[in-house]
Parts: structure tokens; sequence; C-alpha cells
């Protein structure tokens, strides 16, 4: 039996691909871009740890005083769990000896990279569209040929990882170029843009793998990295403990991924997207469904959806920037693009949609309503981008695969700006406590204040970003997140999901609580924004009277990729106008992806375009103008910066709100439920009892020692010395081997 | 081997077989050293019998010469010269219980050698073709040639074997010398 | 004929057998070794009518053998005989370590 893959490489050498000899056959060198720079800046990395002087006090972990490295870092990227002691008062900032190299490397193989990626996106225009209708597959080696199954080295190219391509170099360039100043004064610089360049690499081969299996290397390789740059400055056990919470949710949710690939090679034997495509629909409803939810699974880990979410806000003891990259632009986007990717199975069962949307609808109001009172800026964030996953997964959940891979586009654009933006932020506002060696938290709210008046231009740019988050037209994040949904409003309304039932409620029930779930969390994105907004760049500043004279605007460096990012977020939408709003050409991405998902939008729509009467398209998006509107007033008539007071004067919450604080206790409870049972039965039952227990006493004490004794007993008494004996035990030897053949 | 054999031949070759058997039986059972190397000197003759009805009478008549003649000529010397020619008076054999355990042994491996045993065996050389060779060419030729030639190694190995016997024998069977004796008491 | 010789064959190995297993004078074990030389040497034979001449050099070499075994084995009772004026095995512990 030939898999079907064999059938695709003929195809593949037999008829040329009309990207062949452009510009895209050298896509394998857009994951390698990045890869030589992770091995050049590791080199560095290591090379100065051997060589540990005084150029690099930080690059030795066992240096003899750690303190200079650890307590500039804990300024830096203040750790997540709150106030920690700041007593450093010695702090002579070193740069790093390799630094200059690192800042050539690092960003250079991105800038090579997003210019190799744009040649390629212009060789894909420029070969029209009509011909790329199959996507354009690269095979390098044969990786796995074991029996029946034959994975191969491939890469795909089309338009969906073409878009992921553009937006992971493209954005990634830019936080490269940020993190140049932010992290300038780090000790470990050439290994931070290691990570960082690895990271792209492993990125870049998650989105352009043409297999699962390829896919999934990619997958693994960005949740190492992403460990990797939680605990960048591991000396801090929170960071080091945050980046083990993520790795190993990342694992449970990476078991579903696993498992569905094993169910679709059991079930069709092939694992490559083009042969799946070929042949999802000979699968049987209820084995499409279970793969459909594994692969889920492997999305709510990857992309911090309930349950497997809480990793995310934790994940901002990293470097900000990092956040800015893996944390919310890209790597956490991998679910959204499995499920895009996935279009020819999700399309075919509507129950696995429908969690999808489900599982979206929930974590954005969930998560929205936790970031209404987080006072750490950067946890304001992470919930909010948890929340805009959500947004995403109703997108791609409902059928609406432009739409969600629209949300991630823009989002990636103003969650990037908003997390460069706060990293400015805490720059600032780290530099100026540093300065006067003041133990104040630097990321918490309440702290700051009045900031607009000393860093304008970041008040700038986060005043767009927040609007684009919020919804307000015409910035990006309005028309994505109409998009989105306006298509649940659709989709509820004729649909197959709509007809189907999920755990017996009907389809169209689920999709219009859903769609009042999106717009109750639309609302509450305004808020919180707003707030964020408000606290931190409004009012009087609360940062100290000494530390005032510090605050002040970053380096160029960093406010030149915010401004980049600025204007994509307000231009970012007319990528995909809606028809009903026609600014400019409409549908440019839903055009561009058709050959991608097309098919499946029919499938779900029941062949029929989405079409929606203009008057009940208007409505959608007046309701969402309004929403967002209301969210931004309330936000504003409600708080009052004046009120408020530093973290250290701070009053504790109360009621709700508390439990809103304390993020609904979901770690505690999680805790309790899971890890400290885990703990227990592994301390007791595994250790104690089994290790200690059985292993070492009954095994090792009586077993161990007790049978060997008992056999060399026995064995010194057959030692006689009499050669009779040894007759006799030759000959009941010779009778066991003649009896062994016999028996055979 | 032929085909069909003369009765005469047949009858004989079932006596010796039960003769050398039978000796066997009573050389193991001798309590008197003498006579039982005197039994085992009549199962020799009569598996060299065997031997010459099985075309091998170069064999049989080495079996004579070598076994009869000169190896059960070595026991019965040391038997005599050792003077253990009188069934001696601590307990030769072992009493009764390991007796049946020895024979309940025996009679296992024989079973077992017969199971085995069972296994089809496919000629290499046509039947009568030693018998044939033997005819052409004498009974030693047969043996020589290949003793001589592809076996030439091994039997000149043999040679240092035989060798190293007899300087071994000559070394264990000498009587000490009084200085040795001084020595080892130091 | 092949196959009665091995059956006198086998039955002549397993007296040798117990012989060795009831037996304790070292001279008549001795004697059962050689027994049990003897009936493989009748299998050899016997085989040497269908596998060819080969098995009858093999008896051969394998009396070769026994010659120098008996040479060294009796003088080593000799030896034996004279240390401890006896010889039987009851008596003789010597592979005690």
């Amino acid at each position: 039996m030939l898999p079907a893959s064999f059938a695709l490489l003929q195809e593949a050498a037999g008829v040329a691909h009309p990207l062949a000899g452009t510009a895209a056959r050298w896509m394998w060198a857009l994951p390698l871009l990045p890869l030589l720079g992770f091995v050049i800046n590791g080199a560095l990395s290591i090379v100065s740890a051997y060589h540990a002087g005084p150029a690099d006090p930080g690059a030795h972990p066992h240096d003899a005083h750690p303190s200079v490295e650890e307590r500039h870092e804990a300024h830096t990227g203040h750790d997540v769990t709150g106030g920690g002691a700041h007593g450093d008062d010695h702090h002579v900032v070193v740069r790093h000896r390799f630094a200059g190299l690192a800042t050539i490397i690092g960003p250079g193989v991105m800038v090579l990279a997003f210019g190799l990626a744009v040649a390629i996106f212009a060789a894909m225009r420029g070969a029209g569209d009509a011909a790329l209708h199959t996507p354009f597959v690269q095979r390098y080696f044969e990786w796995m040929p074991v029996g029946d199954l034959r994975i191969d080295a491939a890469f795909q190219l089309d338009q969906l990882s073409m878009v992921m391509i553009l937006v992971i170099t493209g954005v990634g360039m830019l936080i490269h170029l940020f993190s140049v100043g932010y992290m300038q004064d780090d000790p470990s610089y050439p290994r931070y843009f290691a990570y960082l360049n690895l990271f792209v690499a492993f990125m870049l081969v998650l989105v352009m793998g043409a297999s699962y299996p390829v896919m999934f290397v990619g997958w693994e390789g960005v949740g190492l990295c992403s460990y990797l740059l939680i605990g960048f400055w591991y000396l801090d056990k929170a960071n080091a403990d945050a980046g083990k919470k993520a790795f190993i949710m990342n694992r449970i949710g990476d078991f579903g991924f696993l498992v569905a690939m094993f169910m679709l090679y059991a079930n069709i034997g092939t694992l490559e997207f083009e042969g799946v495509r070929a042949q999802a629909t000979a699968l049987g409803p209820s084995v499409v469904t279970w793969i459909c939810l594994f692969f889920f699974l492997g999305c709510t880990g990857k992309s911090a959806q309930i349950p497997l979410y809480t990793w995310l806000p934790d994940a901002m003891a990293g470097p900000t920037p990092v956040s800015a990259l893996i944390h919310a632009a890209t790597m956490v986007t991998a679910g959204v693009y499995l499920i895009a990717r996935s279009n020819f199975l999700f399309s075919l069962s509507p129950v696995a949609s429908l969690t999808v949307v489900v599982i979206g609808a929930l974590t954005a109001i969930f998560a929205a309503s936790i970031g209404l009172k987080q006072w750490d800026i950067k946890k304001v964030l992470a919930y909010s981008t948890v929340s805009q996953l959500g947004y995403m997964f109703i997108g791609v959940g409902s059928g609406a695969y432009v739409s969600g891979v629209f949300h991630l586009v823009t989002h990636a654009f103003f969650k990037a700006l908003l997390f460069l933006g706060s990293g400015s932020v805490i720059f600032a506002m780290h530099r100026a406590y540093h300065a006067t060696h003041s133990a104040e938290d630097a990321q918490d709210m309440r702290n700051m204040g009045g900031l607009r008046r000393y860093m304008p231009w970041t008040f700038w740019l986060m005043l767009a970003a927040t609007l684009a988050i919020a919804g307000f037209p015409p910035f990006a994040g309005f028309f994505s997140k109409d998009a989105i949904l306006g298509t649940v409003f659709l989709r509820a309304r004729e649909s197959t999901l709509a007809d189907a039932h999920w755990l017996g409620i009907p389809g169209n029930i689920i999709l219009y609580a859903c769609y009042v779930l999106g717009l109750a969390a639309a609302f509450m994105t305004a808020v919180y924004m707003t707030r964020m907004l408000i606290y931190t760049f409004l009012g009087p500043n609360r940062s100290g009277e000494r530390e005032r004279d510090f605050l002040g605007e970053a380096p160029w460096i960093m406010t030149g990729p915010l401004l980049v990012l600025g204007v994509l977020s307000v231009a970012g939408g007319w990528l995909n106008l809606p028809e009903s709003i026609p600014i400019g050409r409409v549908g440019l991405l839903e055009h561009w992806l058709d050959p991608v998902v097309g098919e499946s939008t029919l499938r779900i729509t029941h062949g029929a375009a989405v079409e929606a009467s203009s008057t009940i398209e208007y409505s959608l998006i007046g309701a969402a103008v309004l929403i967002a509107l209301a969210g931004i007033v309330v936000a504003w008539v409600m708080l009052r910066p004046e009120r408020l007071v530093p973290k250290r004067e701070a009053r504790q919450e109360e009621g709700f709100e508390r439990v809103l604080a304390n993020k609904y206790y979901v770690d505690e409870i999680y805790d309790d439920a899971v890890v400290q049972p885990t703990v227990g039965v592994s301390r007791n039952l595994l250790w104690e009892g089994i290790d200690q227990g059985l292993i070492d006493n009954v095994m090792v004490k009586y077993i161990g020692t007790g049978v060997p004794r008992l056999f060399g007993w026995l064995g010194s008494q057959l030692q006689s010395g009499q050669v009779g004996t040894y007759a006799w035990v030759l000959v009941v030897g010779v009778l066991f081997v003649l009896g062994a053949f016999t028996i055979r | 081997m032929q085909p069909t054999l003369p009765l005469f031949y047949t009858f004989n070759f079932y006596v010796f077989g039960i003769v050398a058997i039978i000796a066997a039986v009573l050389f193991v059972t001798r309590r008197s050293p003498v006579a039982a190397a005197m039994w085992l000197v009549t199962t020799m003759f009569a598996l060299a019998a065997l031997y010459i009805m099985m075309d091998a009478q170069f064999i049989g008549a080495i079996q004579v010469l070598v076994y009869a003649g000169a190896i059960m000529v070595v026991f019965l010397f040391v038997i005599m010269l050792l003077n253990l020619g009188q069934p001696s008076d601590v307990a030769d054999a072992r009493g009764r219980g390991w007796k049946l355990v020895a024979a309940a042994i025996g009679v296992a491996m024989l079973a077992q050698i017969f199971a085995l045993t069972r296994a089809h065996v496919q000629p290499s050389i046509p039947p009568g073709y030693l018998a044939r060779q033997i005819e052409y060419t004498g009974v030693i030729a047969p043996v020589a040639g290949p003793l001589f030639n592809e076996y030439l190694l091994a039997f000149e190995v043999t040679s240092v074997l035989l060798l190293a016997a007899v300087v071994g024998a000559v070394v264990l069977g000498r009587r000490r010398t009084a200085v040795e004796d001084a020595a080892d008491a130091r | 004929m092949l196959a009665e010789a091995l059956f006198f064959s086998a039955v002549l190995f397993t007296i040798g057998v117990v012989g060795v297993l009831t037996r304790r004078n070292a001279i008549i074990v001795f004697m059962c070794v050689e027994l049990m030389l003897n009936a493989v040497n009748l299998s050899f034979v016997a085989f040497s009518q269908v596998y060819g001449v080969a098995g009858q050099v093999f008896v051969f070499f394998v009396m070769t053998v026994a010659a120098a075994e008996a040479a060294v084995g009796l003088a080593i009772i000799i030896a034996l005989f004279r240390h401890r004026q006896t010889v039987n095995l009851q008596n003789i512990n010597l592979l005690k370590g």
C-alpha cells in the first residue's frame, strides 16, 4: 500500500509548482537563519561563561557574588509574585563583553529572515492567486520511514503559513530590535538573543511544517524556548517555577496533540496535511470529533485556554519583550494556527467546533474579568492575551477561520505594542527606582500614574493600542473582533454548527450565548484597558518624589519598533475590510486565504457564501462599537486616579473584588485538587510506601540480602569437595539441558 | 546400508550388542575391581565385533589393540600395583536410595535420548558405499585418507597430547625424593 | 543396523552414567567413564555408515585421547593412593577450596 504522501511526492516531482524557481525555493533558509543566530549567540554565551571575568559578571552562574546579577535582573523584569526586597545599592552596570556582536547577529538574522519572507511573499503575489491552489512543498530527507509510516522532513508554503511567517518574522524582528535596548545591561545578553533566535527558528518550523509531526517539532521547540525564556532569570526561584509550570502544563496539552496524531495515523495512515485533507472525509464522524478534541486539548495548553491557561499569567516572569513575542504575538497563537491549519478536520465535526467556541468564549469572559482587578501592568496584559486568544478560538471554532487568523494578526500587532509599551514603562520605572535604590515594585500600576508627562511617545502609542484592543473604530482590533462576533451571530442563524447539538443543547443557542459572552468580554476588555491606561499614564504621579526626576522616555531603539507597531495597530484593519465598510479594498485576507480554508468554510455554511442583510450587519457593528464605547466611558467615569495611593499604602480588596484580584483562586484550586494530591501520593505512597517500604525494606533488605544468602548457603553445602557430588550435579544439569531440547 | 541383510548378520549383530550390554551391567555391579575390569574387557570385545560388522574393520582392530589390549591392561596393572584386587572394606557403592535415584536418572536420560534421536536421518552417502570402498582399497585406506589429509593437523596435535600424557604420567607416578620432602617440610 | 547400534550406544552410555553415580571406587568410576567413551564411539561408527568415514576418524582421535587420559588418570590415582592409602572417593575431598 502506497502512502498518500508518496503520490503527493510524485505529483510534486512531475508537475512543477508555480512557486518552484522563485524566491520561495529559499524557504528552508527562513528557520535556518535564526537557527544560525542561535548557534552563534549561544557560542558567545558559552565562551564568555568559560572566560568569566570582570567583563561579564553574571555570565557565570556560580559566580561568587550572584547578588549583582540577581538583584539587577529582578528589577529589570520584575517577578510576577509582586514585591520583592530590592536592597541593591552597589550595582555597577557593565555590558556584556560580546554585547556588540550579539546586537549585530541577534536582530541581524531577523532582518534577513524578514527580508526573505517579504521576497517570498512577493513571489507568491507574483505567481497569481489562481495558480496557488496547492501548497508548495519542499522535501529535504526521509525523517522517519517506519513500516507504512513515512514522515519526511518537509516544509510547506501556502497562504496561511505565509501570513504566519510574515507575522513571526516581522513582529519578531521589531521585538528583537526593542530587546537591544531593553536588555542592554543584562549580564546574559548573548544568551537572551540565543534563546530568542532559537524560538523564532522553532516557530517558523511550526508554521512551515508540511505534516503534523514536523509541526510538532516546532510545537515542542517553542515550548522549550518559552520555558527557557520564562526562567531566563533563573536565580530567582519564582521565575524558575513559572518556567516549570508553563512547561508542565504544556505537556498536558501535548499529550492531546500526540494522541490526535496517533489516531490520525491509525485511521488514515498519513500525517501530511495534504494527505489528511484529501482523506479527511473518509473518517467516521465520531473519529473526527475525537481527533479534533485531542488536537484542541493541545491548543488549550499552548494557547492558554480553560483549563490549562494558568501558566500564561505566570509566564510574565520572563523579560517583557519575551512576553510580547512569545506569550502574546506568536507562540500562544499556535493553537489557533493549528485549528486553522486543520480546518479540513474541524469543519467535519460540528461538536468539536462547538467545543472550541464554548471554551473560547468562556476563556474570553473569564480572563477578561480577572484582568479587571489586576495591579501588575503585565498581568493585566497577560489576562488580556488569554481573553483575546479566546476570541480567536471563537472565530476558528465557528468556522470563521479567516476572522480567527485576522484577529491573530491584528492581535499580534497591538498586543506586541502593548507589551513593548509596558516594557518601556517598566524600563523607565525600574531605571528611576534603581537610581534611588528604592525597593518599590516597578510593575505595579499603583506606583505609576501620570507617566504621560514623562514618556509622551509611549503614551500615545499605548493609547492607539488600547483603542485597537477595545475594538474602537477604525483601529485594527475593531475590524477583527467585529468579524469574529459577526460571524458567530451569522453561524447561529445558519450553519452545520447551529444544527448540531452540544451536550444536548442546540448549537444555535450555544452560538447566540457565545455571541453575548463575546460582547460582554469586549465590554470588559474596554474597561480594563482603559483602567490600565488611566492608572499608568493619567492622574498624578505616585512613583515618589525623588524618582520623578529619573523618569523619561526609553531610547529610540525601543521607541522605534513601538512606532512601527503603532502604525500597524491603527492600519491593520485594512488587511480585511468587511464589505459593509468599503473604505478600501475589501476582504484582502479572506481572498488570500480562500485556497486554504474556503472549502471548509463552505462546508460549515451548507455551501452558501456568508451573507447577511446589511441591516443585521450594521446593527452588529453598531452593537460592537457601542459596547466598546460603553466600556471606555464606564472606566473613565468610575476610576479616579486621584484616589489611588502607591502600593505600599493600598488597602486590601474586599468581596468580589478580592476574588477577581486573586484570579478566582484557580491556582489555589489546581494546587489543592491536582498538585497537592499528586505530591501527597508521590510522597506517601510512591516514595515512602513503595520506594522506601517495599523496595528498600522488603526487597533490598529481606529479599535482596536473604535470597543471595540462601543461595550462598545452598551453594556452599554443595561444595563438599566430593567428586561424586559434582558428578551428580553435572548429570542433573545434563538432564535439564537434554530436557530443554526434548521439550522444544 | 544394504536394504536387506542376511538373517545371520542381523542375528550376530543383536548377539554382540546384547553381550555388550549384559557385560556392561555386570561390570558396573561387580564389587571386585578385577572382575569389573574383566567384564569391561568383554564389553569392548563385543563392541569391536560390532565395529567390524559396521564396515569399520580398522577401528575394530584398534579397539581390540588399544582399549582391550593396552588401556585395560594398564587398569589391571594399577589395580594390581595398589593391591586393590579385593573388594574394599569401606563402602564402595552408594546406598540403596542413591542407587534407586541413579537408576531413575538413568531411565530419564535414556528416555530423553530416545526422544531426541527420533529425527529422521538424511544419509549423505549412498547405501553400501563404505563397503564398496573397502572392496577397492582395503580396510585401512578409507580411514587413512582423511586422517592424513583433512585431519593432518589434528593428527599431529595428538602426538603432542600423547607426549604430554607421557610426561604427566611419569611425573605424577614417580616417588618423591627425600630432598623434596625436606623442602616441603620446611 | 543404525537404529540398533544407536540403541546399544544409548544403553551403554546410560549404564556408564549410572556407574559413575553409584560407585565410589576411583578406578571403577574411571572405567565407567571409559565405558561412556566407548558408547559414544559406537554411535560414531554407526553414523559413519550413513555420513561418511569421518566418524571413524573421530573414533580414532577419541581412542587416542582416552589412552592419554588413562595414562594420566591412573598416574593421578597412584599418586593419590600414595598420599591417602585409599582410592575411595568418599575419603577424597581435595576439591574443597
